[in-house]
């Protein structure tokens, strides 16, 4: 079977900067996938060159199997693309803007799914609403919708919650996760790094133009994050010399404590005993996909 | 519906929708040059035997609303979607660039037609018409429509701010096209202009037509018809050769 993206040394230079300087990625058909990175990463560039926006300077790109320059009828026929910006057609209205887009793509009589586009990005009451009407959020989600009039099994969202709201943000989130249960493969970049966290199975993460971090997001988070253990001991008390080799942070009282496993918790609480350290308050915090970012980022 | 067809669809909807603006505007400006140049000039000139001045204008402000406002769909169409960024609804899809080429040409033929049988219907309560060689006059608006449509699309893919567009409308355009015998006859000109006007091939276009209506030119139909389709050959193959390559619309 084909991966539903594989991406080989693709590099893509625009004047002195180096966007992309040797990807390699596949990415299995029926995975959710983050694609994470600061700000000039080259992610939307790697989506742009993997839609045929943008041309690579090397490598290859293939959706689905087909090629995305020799290829590019299929190539384009098997993605839908949500972009980062926020783009509209003010001549038309929302349902214009999507039987135009079905067309683009050869597709006619597309009512029924177009309806249920709506339906599910709750969409239906705008349908005959010139886009220069709606909200914010309410052209984002179009954007969504009309990536998806083709039914494409691969659906690259380039920070599609933007400028959402919660609620909208959370109905957006379970019509994807939807579209992945149904086997569509999902590209997803974001700057909430909670959401890649919760939703994609693995996950990539650029800086300048390379990829710098590409696992699981279970082992990514045990790789780079660990547990926490915050504390605020009583006044006067101090941290025994033991645990100072596990200290993070230390601010204002409390001491953030770095724990490699749940097992390291007992230990730890044995030398506050020892020392006769009185706690006023303890809290157990998770590993978290930020830590894992900030990590990795700052890592060499 | 295919792409093409789709784009071609959505093309010609963008300027319907707005045809106050697109067709009934241009319309109302050919009909004043009409009444302001025919109540001036009708005495005082003469161009062709039996054809009034007012009958010699009509088919030249019909060709000059045809070229001017092909060339105004394809281009401000472009241009509009470059700089809100939904160009990339046009580039997503798998649209080949010939497609593209002629989706953006054929709506800027019909918005042309559009204006220009405006102008004709108008100006026909005005004067009345011979009509030749209805062949050539189908021919030359055509051709000259798809001249132009290519053009704007040039224009509109050259373009990265309105400015620019507009510099390339009156700097390029609106002269090519006031200066190409749509008032006059070139023989009405001192050799040197007549010579000039000779290079320009918007002129070919206009006599071309108008030989459509009078049986008379100022040049040869089948010389016009020579020029008009080898700059459309040319312009075709620059423009598709710019499409190709992706030029400012694929980095």
């Amino acid at each position: 079977m084909n991966p539903a993206i594989r991406i080989e040394g693709v590099t893509k230079r625009f004047g002195s900067i180096q966007a992309l300087a040797g990807v390699d990625l596949e990415i299995p058909q029926g995975e959710f996938f983050g694609l994470l990175g600061p700000n000039g990463a080259g992610k939307t560039t790697l989506i742009s060159v993997l839609a045929g926006l943008v041309r690579p300077d090397a490598g290859r790109l293939a959706v689905m199997g087909h090629d995305v320059v020799s290829d590019y009828r299929a190539a384009r026929r098997q993605l839908g693309v949500v972009p980062q910006e926020l783009v509209f057609d003010p001549f038309f209205t929302v349902r214009e803007s999507l039987e135009i887009q079905s067309g683009y793509f050869g597709i006619r009589d597309n009512a029924a799914w177009i309806d249920e586009i709506l339906e599910n990005l709750d969409l239906t009451e705008k349908a005959g609403t010139n886009m220069r009407q709606l909200s914010g959020g309410m052209k984002r989600r179009v954007l969504v919708a009309q990536a998806l009039v083709h039914r494409p099994p691969v659906i690259v969202l380039d920070e599609p919650t933007a400028g959402v709201d919660v609620e909208l943000r959370q109905g957006l989130w379970n019509f994807v996760r939807r579209l992945n249960r149904d086997g569509h493969t999902i590209v997803l970049t974001t700057h909430y790094l909670e959401e890649a966290e919760s939703l994609c199975g693995r996950i990539a993460m650029l800086k300048q133009g390379r990829i710098v971090a590409l696992d699981t997001t279970a082992n990514l988070l045990r790789r780079f994050s660990g547990h926490t253990l915050r504390l605020r001991l009583a006044p006067g008390a101090a941290l025994p010399e033991a645990l100072l080799p596990r200290l993070s942070a230390d601010s204002g009282g409390e001491h953030v404590l770095a724990l490699e496993r749940c097992e390291d918790l007992e230990p730890v609480l044995a030398s506050l005993r020892e020392a006769g350290c009185r706690i006023d308050d303890i809290e157990i915090g998770k590993p978290d996909l930020e830590e894992v970012f900030v990590r990795v980022m700052h890592r060499d | 519906m295919d792409g093409f067809l789709t784009l071609l669809y959505k093309e010609v909807l963008r300027f319907w929708k707005v045809s106050f603006q697109t067709v009934a505007a241009p319309v109302l400006t050919s009909l004043l040059y009409l009444l302001i140049f025919s109540h001036v000039l009708e005495q005082h000139v003469k161009v062709y035997e039996n054809v009034s001045y007012t009958a010699f204008l009509v088919p030249g402000l019909v060709m000059m609303s045809v070229l001017q406002n092909a060339f105004a769909n394809s281009s401000s169409s472009l241009i509009q979607s470059k700089v809100t960024g939904n160009i990339i609804f046009v580039l997503l899809p798998p649209i080949s660039y010939r497609q593209f080429f002629a989706a953006y040409v054929l709506a800027a033929i019909v918005r042309g037609f559009v204006v220009g049988l405006g102008v004709l219907v108008v100006t026909l309560w005005f004067v009345g018409l011979s009509w030749q060689a209805p062949l050539w006059i189908l021919v030359f608006a055509t051709l000259g429509g798809a001249i132009m449509g290519a053009l704007g699309v040039i224009a509109g893919i050259w373009a990265e701010k309105f400015d620019q567009l507009a510099a390339f409308q009156n700097f390029i355009i609106v002269p090519l096209t006031f200066l190409s015998g749509v008032f006059y006859s070139i023989h009405s000109l001192p050799p040197f202009w007549q010579q000039v006007s000779h290079f320009n091939p918007i002129f070919y276009m206009i006599d071309g037509f108008r030989y459509g209506f009078f049986g008379v030119s100022d040049v040869s139909p089948l010389m016009s018809l020579g020029v008009v389709a080898a700059c459309f050959v040319v312009l075709t193959t620059f423009t598709l050769w710019l499409l190709r390559i992706g030029y400012k619309l694929r980095a």
